[in-house]
């Protein structure tokens, strides 16, 4: 179900939680992200699919707060998936070294179809 | 797009949002953690802190302040104490960074591996310095537990000389060691971040400062104001049929330029003069001034010769209020010319040495005095009505018969008038009908205050 208390549009598949950025990642969406996505470990997620088909740009400060997903789903045990990010984003993330540490899908549904599998190789 | 081209865009676009970050004196917490924001983003830095250290104009308080965390446990709270030994290490930091990894496990860390190779031997023997021998306090004392936490490396704000905080920082998410260029960065963002907090720091000073100003003169006028009232209760005890004749003229003329709409600083300044009106007193002889008899005109040229000593006296001091001495002056000048010492007319005397007349003038009216008893407030009233235009402002007597009025009628609660006149002096059924006639007389505007009652 489609969740926009937080103006931040998410919905769960499974325990898998889909959120969405928005078109400029800066401190402002990047701290409401932040928020649903801890907000959505806490209720049980096991994965997340942060959704980029509608953000242009972003800035340090969206990196930065990009990281602190990683990290506090890291520390839950949670898999991060990167979905529809455009050719420039991805070269930032790349560069930065994100993708090291996160899955990039070519959309939401590589991305679920990539966290399904790979549930199932853990045995999950 | 080429790598380095993008990181240099990248990093061009965080500094000149650090700049604006910076820049904004909004809300100074915000902007640190904003800042903190864009130099972990810049280099895809996982996890760092802010920390501010003391001033060093203070040496008894040595701990650090936590501004802004980002990353590390929730739970961890990094506070630091920041000894002079430490200060000097960090202020003498090589290449502007410590390297926290090569402090606790090695002489040879990944930045002094990449400083080294990239920047020439120079550089390898300054990080050779940042040895725990080198600084035994801080690092004895924190550098395990940073580690643990995940930082690496310690980045010293240093501005103008001064230590003003430290940044801690963690790894790369690319999992690649810091560069000699990521330095570079680094050290410019700290610089940015380093001076706003330096100026947050300098603002908060002077705000400090306007404080202890402020305070320090309310104190001195404080001290000013006691001196004064010890100055007039000195004053009056020379006098020993009007006593307190000063404190209730500087109360008098306090309620009039009230009525008037007077500041708050010239309302002060006028209940001043009314206490330092009489003050050339002193150099009158006590006999003049105590006679129990009307003075002849020898005598009464002696005691008139006070408003001018009052002046002399008042001159050379100099009052946070303005005009004192002026008011000390005139305050036996008349609107007719037949005052003295100068015969000032009207618009020549100064509205508050009117005030201060009218004031003096009703107290000698309402206090026995060794000649005559105070008159009845039928009889004050008389005569204000007959000296009204000839030796007092219309202006003045309206504004202190409105604020007599005000008493009278009960729109002013405080018993201002009473307290001075002893309470059965004044009686509101019989009064406020006297004070509504001259009120009328003149001005007739007055009406509707009388009405009000």
């Amino acid at each position: 179900m489609a969740d926009f208390k937080s103006n931040v549009r998410s919905h769960t598949v499974g325990t898998t939680a889909v959120v969405y950025a928005s078109d400029y990642l800066n401190k402002l969406t990047g701290e409401r992200i932040e928020r649903e996505c801890k907000k959505q470990l806490d209720s049980g997620a096991r994965a997340l699919v942060i959704d980029f088909s509608d953000t242009e740009l972003v800035n340090s400060i969206g990196i930065s707060i990009l990281l602190g997903i990683i990290d506090i789903a890291e520390k839950s045990g949670a898999l991060v998936v990167f979905s529809d990010v455009n050719n420039e984003t991805v070269q930032l993330f790349e560069m930065l070294g994100l993708t090291r540490h996160v899955v990039l899908a070519k959309d939401e549904e590589e991305a679920l179809t990539t966290l399904s599998s790979s549930s199932k190789a853990m045995g999950h | 797009m080429e790598s380095n081209t993008q990181k240099l865009i990248h990093s061009f676009g965080a500094l000149a949002d650090l700049g604006q970050e910076v820049a904004d004196t909004g809300d100074f917490m915000e902007m640190v953690r904003t800042s903190l924001h864009l130099l972990l983003g810049t280099l895809a830095i996982r996890r760092g802190a802010i920390i501010e250290c003391p001033t060093h104009h203070l040496p008894e308080d040595k701990s650090t302040n936590l501004l802004a965390v980002w990353g590390v446990g929730d739970d961890y709270q990094p506070q630091f104490d920041v000894e002079d030994a430490d200060r000097e290490v960090f202020l003498n930091a090589p290449d502007g960074a410590l390297d926290i990894l090569g402090l606790v496990q090695s002489p040879t860390s990944n930045l002094q591996h990449e400083v080294s190779t990239g920047s020439g031997s120079d550089r390898v023997e300054e990080t050779s310095r940042t040895t725990p021998e080198s600084s035994p306090i801080f690092f004895h004392r924190y550098a395990t537990d940073l580690q643990q936490q995940g930082i690496e490396l310690i980045v010293p704000m240093v501005v103008r000389g001064e230590l003003t905080g430290l940044v801690l920082l963690g790894g790369k998410a690319s999992g690649d060691a810091f560069t000699a260029d990521d330095l570079e960065v680094i050290k410019s963002m700290v610089r940015h971040i380093g001076v706003g907090i330096h100026t947050h720091r300098l603002l908060g000073e002077v705000k400090q400062q306007v404080v202890e100003n402020r305070r320090l003169y309310e104190d001195l006028r404080a001290i000013y104001r006691d001196t004064v009232r010890a100055f007039a209760a000195a004053i009056d005890i020379k006098d020993k049929y009007t006593q307190g004749h000063s404190e209730r003229v500087g109360k008098y003329s306090e309620i009039i330029a009230r009525e008037l709409g007077f500041g708050e600083e010239e309302i002060e300044g006028m209940a001043i003069a009314g206490y330092l009106h009489d003050v050339g007193k002193l150099v009158v002889e006590r006999d003049i001034i105590n006679a129990p008899y009307r003075i002849d005109a020898k005598q009464s040229s002696e005691l008139n010769r006070h408003p001018v000593a009052g002046f002399e006296i008042l001159s050379p001091i100099h009052h946070p209020y303005a005009d004192i001495p002026l008011m000390a002056k005139y305050h036996h000048e008349r609107m007719d010319g037949r005052g003295y010492p100068d015969g000032l007319t009207d618009e020549q005397i100064p509205l508050g040495a009117k005030i201060v007349t009218l004031a003096d003038s009703f107290d000698a009216m309402t206090t026995n005095r060794p000649y005559k008893t105070r008159r009845t407030f039928d009889e004050v009233i008389i005569d204000l009505r007959l000296n009204t235009g000839s030796q007092f402002d219309p202006v003045v007597v309206v504004a202190f018969c409105r604020a007599l009025m005000k008493e009278l009628n009960g729109e002013i609660k405080e018993r201002r008038f009473a307290k001075m006149l002893g309470k059965n002096y004044l009686e509101a059924s019989k009064d406020i009908p006297l004070l509504t006639q001259l009120l009328a007389e003149l001005d007739p505007n007055t009406k509707t205050v009388a009405a009000g009652g």
